[in-house]
């Protein structure tokens, strides 16, 4: 079966698809009432977001479309320190997609909620005509997450001198994982699309001084990091020898030139910490389900208020100095 | 690398004063490595690395995008490209932007989706914007076989090969003096390492036929240093680099293209320097032929930094009005150009 422009018309067409595909995996209380809008308990300070997800291909190693709106999502609320509570979805759907693809992406999305702890609250569905080759599909998640009242300030304007840089896990895996796939090239890759709940919860309960947090996506680990140092005024030190990179990412950077510093990911994130609670956000982080490769990969320097020049610089495994600029262009295979 | 200590030569290199060596490193992937390395930043000031014509994109001329766009603008015709290329600019614009005015362009990440696409659409024409060295030209060769296995008569080249031992002689010539060459390292797994070799003995210049990790680049400007003034020569990449290299992409390579001049950016038509379809197979050829204007725009220095006159950082827009979101030069487009490892990574 294959999704017609009768399945986006508000008719009885769309109510099947409703019962049969959506209700089936988004079974709560709040859902089930099938209200125009949700009606939600709250907190006094919330975290609101929303992300789009329009990838290709739609399913890849290690995840798909379904799995990847829920982490993108729920990892931005976990940055700013809430706990992600609810997300609501809009699926774009082109006609001609096919109906059990879209009921794997559902049926993902509504797994993937419920690790991360989120109540999927109300959705939309319209069906467009299809105008590519391959008929696909669009989500939009937004997002709301609560922050408790005596919540520190997270942010990348906060990093203090001597935080200690940690890295979540392996640079890389998504972005190796997407570009292998439309490739055709075969290799062990897998995406690290996950939702991040546990290890932020607990760093949040713990009471971690955590001064900056930030989804290692887009951009990858150099974009954020130039980021925080831009917002903080101060310089970050990096090792090369202790950035964690599985040896197939690293391969298949080489193979095309890429550089694993500036590839995203959907299931890493680095954090500024204070230096005295450094080992205790390690082994958190270690001890949580996404977290078995995370790493101290650098610190802060010279927080300096007079400059404008605040850098991130590489120490590389052979004794040398490189400055990670911001990323240019699309981060795009190089030719030979 | 039997007794290669790793600190010891980094030690030396830090603080050599000797007389002033000039290494050229004639190979976009090389250019990157070192910097990916951080390599200058452990070099004595005694050692100047320069960046020479070994980024395809970079040599490529503004007729030959100018060429890929005129055919992109055909109704009937679909210009296939690599991802680095379509940000150059051309005379007057880049392809890039010219997809913004409807012309049909498509990046892909191997030449061999020209086959699937040109078999699956047999009403456009799909071309393949064929640029590169002796490291790409066999899997054009390949697409070629596929092409012609699969009667496709819609599917083209528009080609601007290159080949390496002449640039290198006209930068002897005409650059700014070279102490020491890294070898290209991909380069010299098809072509062979006695290239190299021979090229050191005629032009009486070390060179060093070197991989991509660190500490072999390290251990391979540390020969050069040692080999200043007396000549020589070195293969330190034996584990892909082998004395006549790889003779299956060679002979694909001699079936279907036979050696021509070439023009290069900012250097002119170089003669025996590049590489063209042979006449048997020029109905495969989207237009090749006398692509030579070079119209670069005013103010760009990407012809001295090419031969290694100056340092990217030496011409007047680097970094002001040339930078990788607003790149004037191709140098400052590819991830392999001179300018734009510069320019990311902060290199003086």
């Amino acid at each position: 079966m294959k999704v017609t422009m009768a399945h986006g018309s508000g008719g009885e067409s769309t109510s099947k698809l409703i019962k049969d595909v959506f209700a089936k995996y988004f079974n709560n209380e709040i859902l089930n009432k099938l209200e125009d809008s949700a009606v939600v308990g709250g907190c006094s300070r919330l975290a609101i977001t929303t992300d789009s997800f329009v990838v290709t291909p739609i399913e890849f190693p290690g995840g798909n479309i379904g799995r990847l709106a829920v982490c993108g999502t729920v990892n931005d609320l976990l940055m700013s320190g809430s706990k992600p509570m609810y997300i609501t979805c809009g699926f774009i759907l082109e006609e001609g997609l096919d109906l059990d693809v879209l009921e794997r992406q559902v049926a993902s999305l509504a797994e993937c909620a419920k690790e991360a702890g989120v109540t999927i609250v109300t959705g939309d569905t319209k069906v467009i005509e299809n105008k590519g080759a391959e008929p696909g599909l669009i989500i939009n998640t937004s997002g709301v997450g609560f922050i408790s009242e005596d919540a520190q300030p997270i942010g990348p304007s906060c990093l203090e001198d001597n935080d200690v840089i940690i890295l979540s896990g392996n640079l890389g895996d998504h972005h190796a994982a997407i570009l292998a796939k439309r490739m055709g090239i075969e290799n062990n890759i897998k995406s690290d699309a996950a939702p991040l709940s546990e290890a932020v919860n607990n760093l949040m309960e713990q009471k971690i001084r955590v001064h900056a947090m930030r989804d290692v996506t887009r951009g990858g680990l150099g974009t954020v990091l130039n980021e925080f140092a831009e917002s903080s005024l101060c310089d970050i030190e990096l090792y090369e020898e202790k950035l964690p990179v599985s040896s197939e990412v690293k391969d298949f950077c080489g193979l095309l030139g890429l550089d694993p510093i500036y590839m995203g990911n959907e299931g890493k994130f680095v954090l500024s910490v204070h230096p005295d609670d450094a080992e205790q956000a390690l082994s958190i982080i270690r001890s949580s389900k996404y977290g078995e490769n995370a790493a101290v990969i650098g610190d802060v320097k010279k927080i300096n208020r007079a400059t404008d020049m605040h850098k991130v610089v590489l120490n590389t495994a052979i004794g040398g100095k490189r400055v990670i600029g911001l990323m240019y262009g699309e981060g795009l295979p190089r030719i030979c | 690398m039997v007794g290669f200590n790793i600190k010891e030569i980094v030690e030396e290199l830090k603080n050599y004063d000797g007389e002033e060596v000039r290494i050229m490193e004639v190979c976009g992937t090389h250019t990157a490595a070192i910097s990916e390395n951080g390599i200058p930043s452990i070099l004595s000031d005694k050692i100047k690395l320069i960046s020479g014509p070994g980024c395809p994109v970079c040599v490529t001329v503004t007729a030959v995008i100018d060429k890929l766009i005129e055919l992109s603008m055909r109704r009937d015709t679909i210009v296939l490209t690599f991802g680095d290329l379509i940000r150059v600019k051309g005379t007057s614009k880049s392809l890039a932007e010219a997809k913004g005015e409807g012309a049909h362009v498509k990046m892909v990440y191997s030449p061999m989706e020209t086959v699937k696409l040109a078999k699956e659409d047999p009403d456009h024409t799909y071309v393949f914007a064929a640029i590169g060295f002796e490291t790409t030209t066999p899997v054009y060769a390949m697409v070629l076989e596929e092409a012609i296995k699969n009667n496709l008569d819609n599917l083209k080249l528009l080609t601007s090969l290159k080949t390496m031992p002449e640039v290198i002689r006209f930068v002897v010539k005409n650059g700014g003096g070279v102490d020491g060459f890294i070898a290209p390292g991909h380069v010299a797994t098809i072509t062979g390492s006695n290239v190299y070799k021979e090229l050191s003995e005629e032009l009486g210049i070390p060179f060093v036929v070197a991989g991509f990790e660190g500490a072999q680049l390290l251990l391979t400007i540390y020969s050069l240093v040692k080999m200043k003034g007396k000549g020589g020569f070195k293969n330190l990449y034996k584990s892909a680099v082998t004395e006549n290299g790889n003779t299956r992409a060679k002979e694909i390579i001699e079936k279907f293209f036979e050696p021509a001049d070439a023009a290069w950016r900012g250097m002119g038509k170089i003669k025996g320097s590049g590489l063209v379809l042979k006449e048997e197979y020029r109905k495969f050829d989207a237009g090749s032929a006398m692509l030579d204007e070079d119209n670069m725009p005013p103010g760009c220095r990407c012809a001295d930094v090419l031969v290694g006159k100056i340092k990217p950082c030496d011409c007047p827009m680097f970094g002001k009005k040339c930078t990788p979101d607003t790149a004037h030069g191709a140098c400052m487009v590819s991830t392999e150009g001179s300018c734009y490892n510069y320019f990311i990574s902060g290199r003086q």
